[in-house]
């Protein structure tokens, strides 16, 4: 009995407490390339370079609070400037909006000209992010590390195996939690919400029924710079910052979406959940847990890993490309379009 | 001003640039951009066949690079003993089951649909049969070859044959790979080539620093023997050195820029067949077709053309160039360095330089492949020597002189962002304009 417990704590410290604090991440950054995917209809490149200056303007801003002696005591003091940082980022994107893609709304310019575009702006971005802070690798986290530590858990539950919760992980899952929770309450209970579905669902009947689409594509790109910081914030904290990571983030960040069905804010979440659970499940050394499930005889002499961990990218590309051959419009389609 | 006034203009004023450069810093260093400059030429040519041709954006030209420079080490590094016998044999085993796996998978998978839900699960079960198979026999091959002089080879080596040939390799590869992933992206929404093209690209990447026994990984594949003579021989010759003399420079400066002008030779001339083919394909029959599909898809399939087949052709031929481009890249840095690939700069700079020379015209996306690494290069003395003027009134000392000065490299990022979206939004139609036909 004591084998099976330690075998699912084993599976729950490398796979599932992981596994939802990098999901929670993914999935946020899959909901602001959702949203500007569905109002604005392209695929936003530089979605990953605004998750890496969110992150940076969070992080700037959590030095100088910690320059004034301010804190949150065990929790990260970046969590005190997320706000701060997502304020920055939005006013960004409301500029990039204003100098760049207004035009292209103006000339009713195709998507794939958007997305060029998108790498316009994410040259532009990665070289602020690098102006400011450069490129070397940086610790975003403070406070206390652990919530739980994993020798805290063995002397509590006499396991062999101990299972740790870092903060950020939870901090992570929280605030993925409180910041989903806010944007479902604003697209379906408020009115402003409910003309950015509308607009999204239906272009030409929205603005049949008067919806100001500049307004809609305006709350987009302010709710895609929020979801965008928060989601680079917390990915900072639980790994490092480090600005080219948030580029190879934009492959599962996309998967996600597609996996969700572009467009489609629920299918973003239960993407990155999927992307980010395969990637750990088909990377993990199952080694262990076989050893403990099975008689000693039969151990294995591999690790039992189906991947390397250096493969995680191809993971979520498999997935993807599994959607795009079974069913293109996404798993959780609602639209046909 | 005629067109082709124009284009003679701006190409004579590249020269000019270069020109300046070859007297300002050295005829060396203006030899090495040029030879940079054409290979980025041959890639920007291969993204403008697909976007210019039509209208495919695809963001993977990085991978397709990178599998052309694979080419340069397969075909041309020296042998390594005993690593064949170590573990060819494995390695072809796992990878023969790895195609076996994905023929079979792929074939079950169309005959069964009539069980439903079932076919999945079978599909399932028999590509992670195969895996598990490809992975046992490919394991311990690996560590075999791995185990052979891991300080100098510890892969399976090369062919030895001459490093020419890699060009024509890298070519196939890169079409190979496009294949696959036409195959599963083309025909749906444009955005999806985008990516899967980034995903794939990305992937090539990883299995490049990641795969010791096939290219060393990260510990890079150096000394890739050339195509031209080396300096150290052309020196040691008396009749060469006779030959500097009589041209009144010393032996060393003249050997190493008469190498790099053979390597601007051989560049040339495969710019010049690139460029040359596809202004014919552009001027054929398939030309105004692909033209006809970028411009009105819907038009063309009623015409009866088979547009996604069709697409899946040009994406593989723009692939193939990029592909070539790589492998020569690689003949000329004479190692391959997985590490070196990066996406800003083998990806998303090319379609910098396809968009700002002229989307859609070959001499354009040549224009543009030099233009643009020329200022990629040049930004960054540019950069710092801006940034000193402005912080000259700045105390010595001053942390924020330090920093601008150390950030000063990444100025060419914001000048190339900024360079983009200026030409896209003023001159959407690039420094040398598509030609209405």
């Amino acid at each position: 009995m004591a084998d099976v417990l330690n075998a699912l704590v084993l599976i729950a410290n490398f796979i599932i407490v992981p596994g939802f604090a990098y999901g929670s991440q993914l999935a946020l950054g899959a909901l602001g390339v959702t949203l500007v995917f569905g109002v604005l209809r392209f695929s936003n490149i530089a979605h990953g370079e605004t998750m890496a200056l969110g992150a940076m303007f969070t992080m700037l801003i959590s030095w100088w609070l910690q320059s004034m002696g301010i804190g949150l005591g065990p929790l990260p003091t970046a969590l005190l400037a997320l706000p701060f940082g997502i304020a920055a980022s939005m006013c960004l994107c409301l500029i990039t909006d204003r100098a760049v893609y207004r035009y292209y709304r103006r000339v009713k310019a195709s998507p794939v000209i958007y997305i060029i575009v998108s790498v316009g702006v994410m040259f532009i971005y990665n070289g602020l992010v690098r102006f400011i802070v450069g490129p070397a690798d940086r610790v975003m986290v403070d406070g206390q590390r652990f919530i739980m530590k994993a020798k805290d858990f063995k002397t509590a539950t006499g396991l062999d195996e101990g299972l740790a919760i870092k903060t950020s992980q939870a901090v992570s899952v929280v605030c993925a939690v409180i910041a989903v929770a806010m944007l479902f309450w604003f697209l379906n209970r408020t009115r402003t919400g409910k003309s950015m579905r509308a607009y999204s669902n239906n272009e030409d009947l929205a603005l049949l029924s008067g919806i100001n689409p500049e307004r809609v594509v305006l709350i987009t790109w302010l709710l895609a710079a929020a979801l965008a910081t928060v989601a680079g914030t917390l990915y900072g904290i639980d790994k490092s910052f480090q600005p080219f990571v948030y580029m190879q983030l934009l492959l599962p960040i996309f998967a996600a979406a597609i996996v969700g069905g572009f467009g489609n804010p629920l299918g973003a979440i239960a993407g990155g959940f999927v992307i980010a659970f395969s990637e750990l499940v088909v990377t993990f050394a199952y080694k262990r847990v076989v050893a403990y499930l099975l008689p000693e005889s039969l151990e294995p002499a591999g690790l039992v890993q189906l991947l390397s961990t250096d493969y995680k990218i191809a993971v979520s590309f498999t997935i993807l490309v599994i959607v795009l051959l079974i069913k293109p419009t996404g798993l959780f389609a609602q639209r046909t379009t | 001003m005629i067109q082709s006034q124009r284009t003679i203009m701006l190409f004579v004023g590249m020269a000019t640039l270069l020109a300046l450069v070859g007297i300002g810093q050295g005829w060396d260093v203006a030899l090495l951009l040029v030879n940079m400059c054409i290979i980025s030429a041959i890639m920007a040519l291969g993204v403008n066949i697909q976007w210019g041709y039509a209208g495919l954006f695809s963001i993977g030209s990085m991978g397709f690079a990178a599998l052309g420079g694979l080419a340069g080490v397969i075909i041309s590094a020296k042998p390594v003993p005993g690593a064949w016998q170590a573990g060819g044999l494995g390695v072809i085993g796992g990878l023969l089951s790895a195609l076996i796996t994905i023929v079979l998978g792929i074939f079950v998978w169309r005959r069964l649909a009539h069980l439903g839900r079932w076919r999945y699960w079978i599909t399932g079960v028999i590509v992670l049969a195969g895996f598990i198979i490809m992975r046992s026999l490919m394991g311990p091959a690996i560590t075999a070859i791995e185990k052979i002089d891991p300080a100098a080879a510890g892969y399976l080596g090369g062919m030895g044959l001459p490093i020419l040939l890699s060009w024509a390799v890298g070519g196939i590869f890169a079409a190979a790979a496009a294949w696959v992933v036409g195959k599963v992206s083309l025909g749906l929404r444009a955005d999806y080539l985008a990516i899967a093209t980034l995903g794939i690209s990305e992937i090539i990447i990883f299995i490049l620093k990641f795969e010791n026994w096939l290219t060393r990984g990260v510990k890079n594949v150096t000394g890739l023997p050339r195509p031209v003579p080396y300096e150290v021989d052309m020196i040691a010759s008396p009749a060469f050195q006779g030959f500097a003399t009589a041209i009144g420079t010393n032996a060393i400066a003249a050997a190493s820029i008469i190498v790099k002008l053979c390597y601007a030779g051989l560049f040339s001339a495969v710019l010049v067949l690139v460029l040359y083919l596809s202004e014919v394909a552009l001027r054929s029959p398939w030309g105004r077709m692909m033209r006809a599909i970028r411009d009105n898809e819907t038009a063309a399939a009623a015409m009866g053309k088979n547009v996604t087949a069709r697409h899946l052709q040009v994406f593989i031929l723009g692939s193939a160039v990029v592909g070539i481009a790589g492998a020569m890249l690689t003949t000329l840095d004479g190692q391959f360095t997985p590490t070196s690939y990066q996406p800003l700069r083998f990806t998303f700079l090319i379609w910098v330089m396809v968009i700002i020379g002229g989307s859609g015209n070959n001499l354009g996306a040549v224009l543009g492949g030099f233009v643009i690494w020329f200022f990629w290069i040049e930004a960054e003395p540019v950069g710092l020597w801006l940034i000193e003027l402005i912080t000259s009134g700045m105390a010595q000392n001053s942390p924020l002189r330090a920093h601008l000065l150390d950030s000063a490299a990444y100025m060419r990022l914001l000048t190339m962002g900024l360079l983009l979206l200026l030409v896209l939004r003023f001159a959407p139609r690039g420094l040398i304009p598509e030609v209405k036909r």
